[in-house]
């Protein structure tokens, strides 16, 4: 076979594997939005009533108890793991810590990005067993934010690398501390830390394995940080495979409103990474 | 006179609450291992360690707790996952960077970042809607076999698709990472295009390929939820793709309705969790090792 003829035969190969990759995408997309948009639209209502007594029999009611869980869940957990992704990624940086160790520490979040979520909701759970406690909203929050942890610390601090030592220096030079040349040095990263941050949110709100041992689980509403809660990824992994249609029709439109959000992250990730490159000294590199 | 100010004291406490947040969540991954290690001594004291991994009896009545047919499940499923993920996403990795217009590059890169981004439970969702029916009534009597779809093929392919976006990201990004003098000067010398990819590129962006290879590998070595819908979920040892199988990770989620109740089990579903940790620890650490030493190895300056 000569190099020409071998040319040809992989580029028919690559096309081939690109058309399987987007034929594989559009169908898992093509699904979410038709089969779960039907049953949103078929049934609007669904969003906005709580389930029913016999809710998983095909029983009547709606999947506000997974949203609800859902939105409880993962906002206060993203706020708290920026909060503590912050002071770590910053402390990672060379005006506070040696190069040295702050490999070190990188392994270790670089290990932990790398551990099954199963692993950190069977923690949590043993915390739990140990402090004689049950699965709830706040065993939940914590579970998610140990799970988007090691992500925000990464990407945050990719971000607060990347800031130019000019910056560092001038701020030095003009007498102010760490802290203070902090605000200016996150100000610059700051496209990069909320590409981290809404990365972390994204991982969070579809994960199901942590959180189906530490969250409880029940069919009502979320009422107290030590009540059970549910959530749209658990609600898709317990009811996808129910005997009754109507049942497994909620896991579609579940399924629907997590791609829609998915979708809208990502949207958000892009448009604020545009609006905060105006604190970038315009764009240009010092 | 002086005059006092609060600006120093307050650098140095914000210092030292960053070393305790930092200490802390260093303190909090050895406290996971030793949590686990402590809990799992039950089982460990009623059952030798060989016997839970070589035993293929999974009775939890009788006190039986043998991991070896999810043990082969994981590795099997893993395996022929891999298998189909990397031909497939390396190939369409190289014409999105080396052949693909602009246009479609753009396209094609925001495509696999909502791939990447969507939960595993909704792959799980995707596939019990097509790919379970396809395999049941396809492929299993394309083999002449009788099957439920719910089996370690159909469990494959899920992870082989969720794998995709990883591998496909890493490997775009080095490949585009490499210098145009590279290109340049190989096609100079009469080269065709995929001669540049085979014997220079490849190699160039060698490093980085090789980690996201191994990063998908752990994604689908951890994945439980997609799996767990789709696998069927039997402890059985079986040589048949198409017969129902068991990975470590979906055993755990599979028994957790059992879990609490028999402290035996539980202290055996613990073991597993612990036996995964140490194996994707081993695994992060290892790639980090091969990383260097392919940069060194492969080095093109």
């Amino acid at each position: 076979m000569n190099k020409y003829a071998k040319e040809s035969l992989f580029k028919v190969l690559m096309i081939v594997s690109v058309l399987i990759i987007a034929a594989s995408l559009l169908l898992i997309l093509g699904i979410c939005i038709v089969k779960g948009g039907y049953v949103i639209l078929k049934d609007p209502k669904l969003i906005v009533t709580a389930p029913g007594p016999k809710y998983l029999l095909g029983g009547e009611g709606g999947l506000l108890h997974a949203i609800l869980g859902s939105i409880y869940m993962v906002i206060p957990s993203t706020i708290i793991a920026t909060f503590l992704a912050y002071l770590i990624a910053r402390f990672l940086q060379v005006d506070y810590i040696r190069q040295k160790w702050s490999d070190r520490i990188r392994v270790l979040f670089d290990v932990l990005w790398g551990v099954p979520s199963i692993i950190f909701g069977i923690f949590v759970l043993n915390v739990l067993i140990r402090i004689g406690g049950r699965g709830c909203l706040l065993a939940a929050i914590i579970t998610l934010a140990l799970l988007q942890l090691p992500i925000i610390v990464r990407y945050m601090d990719e971000a607060l690398s990347a800031v130019p030592n000019g910056i560092r220096e001038s701020m030095y030079s003009l007498g102010a501390t760490r802290l203070e040349t902090s605000h200016v040095i996150a100000k610059y990263a700051l496209p990069g830390i909320t590409a981290g941050v809404l990365l972390g949110m994204g991982r969070a709100i579809g994960d199901a394995a942590s959180v189906v041992f530490t969250a409880g689980a029940s069919n009502a509403l979320p009422t107290g940080l030590l009540k059970s809660a549910s959530s749209l990824p658990l609600l898709i992994f317990m009811q996808a495979s129910s005997y009754y249609p109507s049942v497994r029709d909620h896991a579609y439109a579940a399924s629907f409103m997590l791609i829609a959000i998915i979708l809208l992250l990502n949207i958000c990730s892009r448009a604020s990474a545009k609006r905060f490159r105006r604190f970038t000294n315009g764009g240009k590199n010092l | 006179m002086k005059i006092p100010s609060f600006r120093h004291p307050m650098d140095k406490t914000v210092k030292w609450i960053m070393v305790a947040v930092t200490g802390a969540t260093a303190l909090l991954f050895v406290l996971m291992v030793l949590l686990l290690a402590q809990r799992s001594q039950l089982v460990l004291s009623e059952t030798r360690v060989g016997d839970l991994f070589l035993s293929s009896t999974w009775d939890p009545e009788r006190g039986q707790y043998g991991f070896l047919p999810a043990v082969i499940g994981t590795f099997v499923v893993t395996a022929v996952s891999m298998l189909i993920a990397i031909p497939v996403s390396l190939l369409s990795a190289i014409y999105i960077s080396e052949y693909a217009p602009p246009k479609i590059k753009t396209m094609v890169q925001s495509f696999v970042d909502v791939l990447a981004g969507t939960p595993s439970v909704v792959y799980g969702l995707c596939a019990l809607l097509v790919i379970v029916p396809v395999v049941r009534d396809f492929v299993g009597p394309l083999f002449g076999v009788k099957t439920t779809g719910m089996c370690i093929l159909t469990a494959s392919i899920v992870l082989a698709i969720m794998v995709f976006p990883i591998i496909i990201s890493i490997t775009v990004e080095a490949m585009t990472a490499l210098p145009l003098g590279l290109r340049e000067q190989f096609l100079s010398l009469g080269a065709t295009k995929w001669q540049l990819i085979e014997i220079v590129l490849m190699r160039a962006a060698g490093p980085g390929i090789i980690s996201g290879v191994i990063l998908g590998f752990g994604r689908a070595l951890g994945e439980t939820m997609a799996v767990a819908m789709v696998i069927g979920s039997k402890n059985v040892i079986t040589l048949s793709l198409l017969s129902p199988g068991q990975t470590l990770p979906s055993l755990i989620v599979g028994s957790f309705g059992e879990m609490m109740s028999v402290p035996l089990q539980q202290s055996a579903l613990l073991f597993i969790s612990l036996v995964l940790f140490i194996i994707i620890i081993i695994f992060n650490i290892l790639t980090g090792y091969i990383k260097n030493y392919l940069k060194k190895r492969w080095r093109f300056e």
